[in-house]
């Protein structure tokens, strides 16, 4: 980050939990909107909080920053409920709904608001409307920003306190592609600082850019708790594509040994469960021509919808590899 | 290195007076206040002065202060708005998020608003006084602020708007709602009373006498009136109503989820 406040420098990821949930319940009427939520979030790295539609991750956040009351269970932020930090947005920055902004107030008043109700300076203002982009339109009323606008004020409100955690419900919502860029790599510079970064989603595309752990929860419930990478290798399968114009005598070799193959596009198949090498070898000693051996990676799409599909069961807690 | 300190009561308190003048509404409710109020006293002046039929009953000094009533709506409105505006726009999570204790926040947003309806308050009702009583003056009918009951009217005007605005946060904060809780205020200061009109025997009488409006707006009688308490007394229960509703928005803004 250009400006403010260095946060103390983390090596590795830090063993301190920022963020933390425990048996987090929340029911409206009815409706469970979040169900018996344990997860941790630790400094240094982007955190991604991945769910479907509905999945309850607003509302995760919503009982984070003490707005909405638990029916049971506790949440803290660095060892507090949020209630009772002294000074609050100099502990956590958050950005749930840039829309939540006095439309007839300009982006500078509204933010000098926020800043004054917290003894932070002036100054810090203009610094955040600068590393915005915000500084040419700070006197317009913020009710005629755009939609990309309104983000870039929610997002300069929250790093306003220059906090240590910050917190992001789909940033990217209304950004354009360049606007997408821009705030990953804020979202990835504010975690090299150190910092905690705990960012929701619903696009694993998204996540898969952005976050090294997730945490992911299905109508209410966390799914899993891990790295991106653990968690596309335990929810779904890599397999290697072979292409050969040799496949008549190849295909029946691999099926022999019990392997499980798959018909893929571009006259090729999907080999699951064995190393490239040990199909490139049997296909030499068979004298088949190889024109393609690639090893595949699960998409972490794949793997959300395998864990999501039958989230109601289903209750993993896959610890970080 | 910076300093970095807890933020306390007055940070709040400086949030609030920065919203408050930051949007257009409270320029405009306030700028609303002082004409209106001001002027519909000085007109009714006007028209008392001009027109013949003169009765024995005339009190200059609540003439002088009848415009004081539009400031209720005005004031009341503002009072509304300070925290219904946060509900419609979204704005109350913001402000939670930075002020997380529930009673600093409302309680900085009574204290900035009680403050500048306090200071507007006593303006109008003052210089409705004294502009109406150089009007009265042309005819020999005036008063000076040293005629019985007349300077604890004109301060008790001041005071009267103070606790319409915080009755008003009030109801604002219970309802949430812009239009709601300015049709509830409006219905029970100016609604009421009509029906309460009607009410029947000793009772009835008793019932009206303690309406809010007719409780509050004692303060502004200089003569003793038979239909109405005692000023001060009337002001305690006005005061006493104002509290009740404060309490009740008070703990239901701390339980409820924003
Ligand atoms: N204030 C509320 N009153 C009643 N139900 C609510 C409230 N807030 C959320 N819900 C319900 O709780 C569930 C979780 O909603 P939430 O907004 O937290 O999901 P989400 O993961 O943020 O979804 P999205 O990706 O669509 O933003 C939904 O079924 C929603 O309808
Ligand atoms: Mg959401």
């Amino acid at each position: 980050m250009a400006v403010g406040r260095t946060c103390p420098k983390i090596a590795a990821v830090s063993l301190e939990v920022m963020i933390q949930a425990t048996g987090l319940t929340k029911v409206y009427g009815a409706r469970t909107a979040v169900d018996h939520a344990d997860f941790e979030v630790r400094p240094g790295v982007v955190t991604g909080f991945l769910g479907p539609n509905g999945a309850g991750k607003s509302t995760t956040m919503r009982l984070i920053l003490g707005l909405d009351r638990p029916t049971a269970g506790t949440v803290t932020v660095n060892g507090r409920p949020y209630r009772r930090l002294p000074s609050p947005l100099r502990e956590v920055g958050a950005l749930l709904d840039a829309k939540a902004v006095h439309g007839g107030r300009s982006a500078y008043q509204h933010l000098l608001c926020l800043a004054r109700s917290n003894a932070i300076s002036r100054k810090r203002v203009a610094a955040v409307l600068d590393e915005v982009g915000l500084t040419d339109v700070a006197g317009n009323r913020a009710g005629e920003f755009s939609l990309g606008m309104g983000q870039r004020l929610g997002i300069a409100a929250a790093l306003l306190g220059d906090p240590p955690i910050l917190m992001f419900d789909e940033p990217g919502n209304g950004l354009d592609p360049e606007g997408i860029v821009w705030i990953r790599g804020l979202m990835r510079s504010l975690a090299a600082e150190g910092r905690t970064v705990f960012v929701s989603s619903h696009l694993m595309a998204e996540m898969a850019q952005t976050a090294e752990h997730l945490v992911v929860i299905g109508r209410g419930r966390i799914l899993a708790e891990t790295t991106v990478r653990g968690f596309v290798g335990a929810n779904a399968n890599s397999h290697v594509r072979v292409r050969s114009p040799d496949m008549i005598r190849l295909a029946p070799l691999l099926t022999a040994r019990g392997w499980s193959v798959r018909a893929d596009e571009g006259q090729a198949i999907r080999v699951y469960g064995v190393a490239p090498e040990t199909i490139g070898d049997l296909a030499y000693h068979a004298g088949a021509r190889l024109h393609e051996l690639t090893v595949v990676q699960p998409s972490l799409e794949e793997a959300f919808m395998r864990l999501t599909a039958d989230s109601v069961e289903y209750h993993a807690h896959a610890h970080p590899a | 290195m910076r300093i970095r300190r807890k933020a306390r009561f007055r940070d709040a308190v400086a949030s609030e007076w920065t919203k408050l003048w930051s949007v257009r509404s409270t320029f405009w409710s306030l700028l609303a206040t002082v004409v209106v109020t001001i002027g519909l006293s000085a007109l009714l002046s006007i028209a008392y002065v001009v027109s013949a039929a003169r009765g024995p009953s005339f009190d200059p000094g609540a003439y002088g202060l009848a415009g004081l009533n539009f400031g209720v709506i005005t004031l009341g409105v503002l009072g509304v708005l300070v925290i219904s505006t946060e509900y419609a726009t979204g704005m109350i999570r913001t402000s939670l998020a930075a002020v997380p204790r529930r009673s600093r926040l409302l309680a900085a947003k009574a204290l900035v608003l009680g403050l500048i309806t306090l200071v507007v308050g006593e303006a109008v009702s003052f210089a409705s006084f004294f502009l109406s009583q150089a009007i009265f003056a042309t005819k020999d009918l005036d008063v000076t602020l040293g005629a019985p009951g007349m300077l604890r009217a004109v301060l008790g005007g001041g005071l009267y708007l103070t606790l319409i605005a915080l009755l008003s946060l009030g109801v604002g904060a219970i309802l949430r709602h812009t239009a709601g809780a300015i049709t509830a205020v409006l219905g029970v200061l100016f609604v009421l009373p009509i029906f309460g009109a009607f009410l029947p025997g000793g009772w009835g009488r008793t019932v009206q006498k303690l309406l809010p409006s007719n409780a509050g707006g004692a303060i502004l009688a200089t003569r003793e009136l038979p239909a109405s308490l005692a000023p001060w007394t009337g002001f305690t229960v006005f005061a006493g109503y104002t509290a009740v509703v404060l309490v009740i928005a008070f703990v239901l803004f701390a339980r409820r989820d924003a």
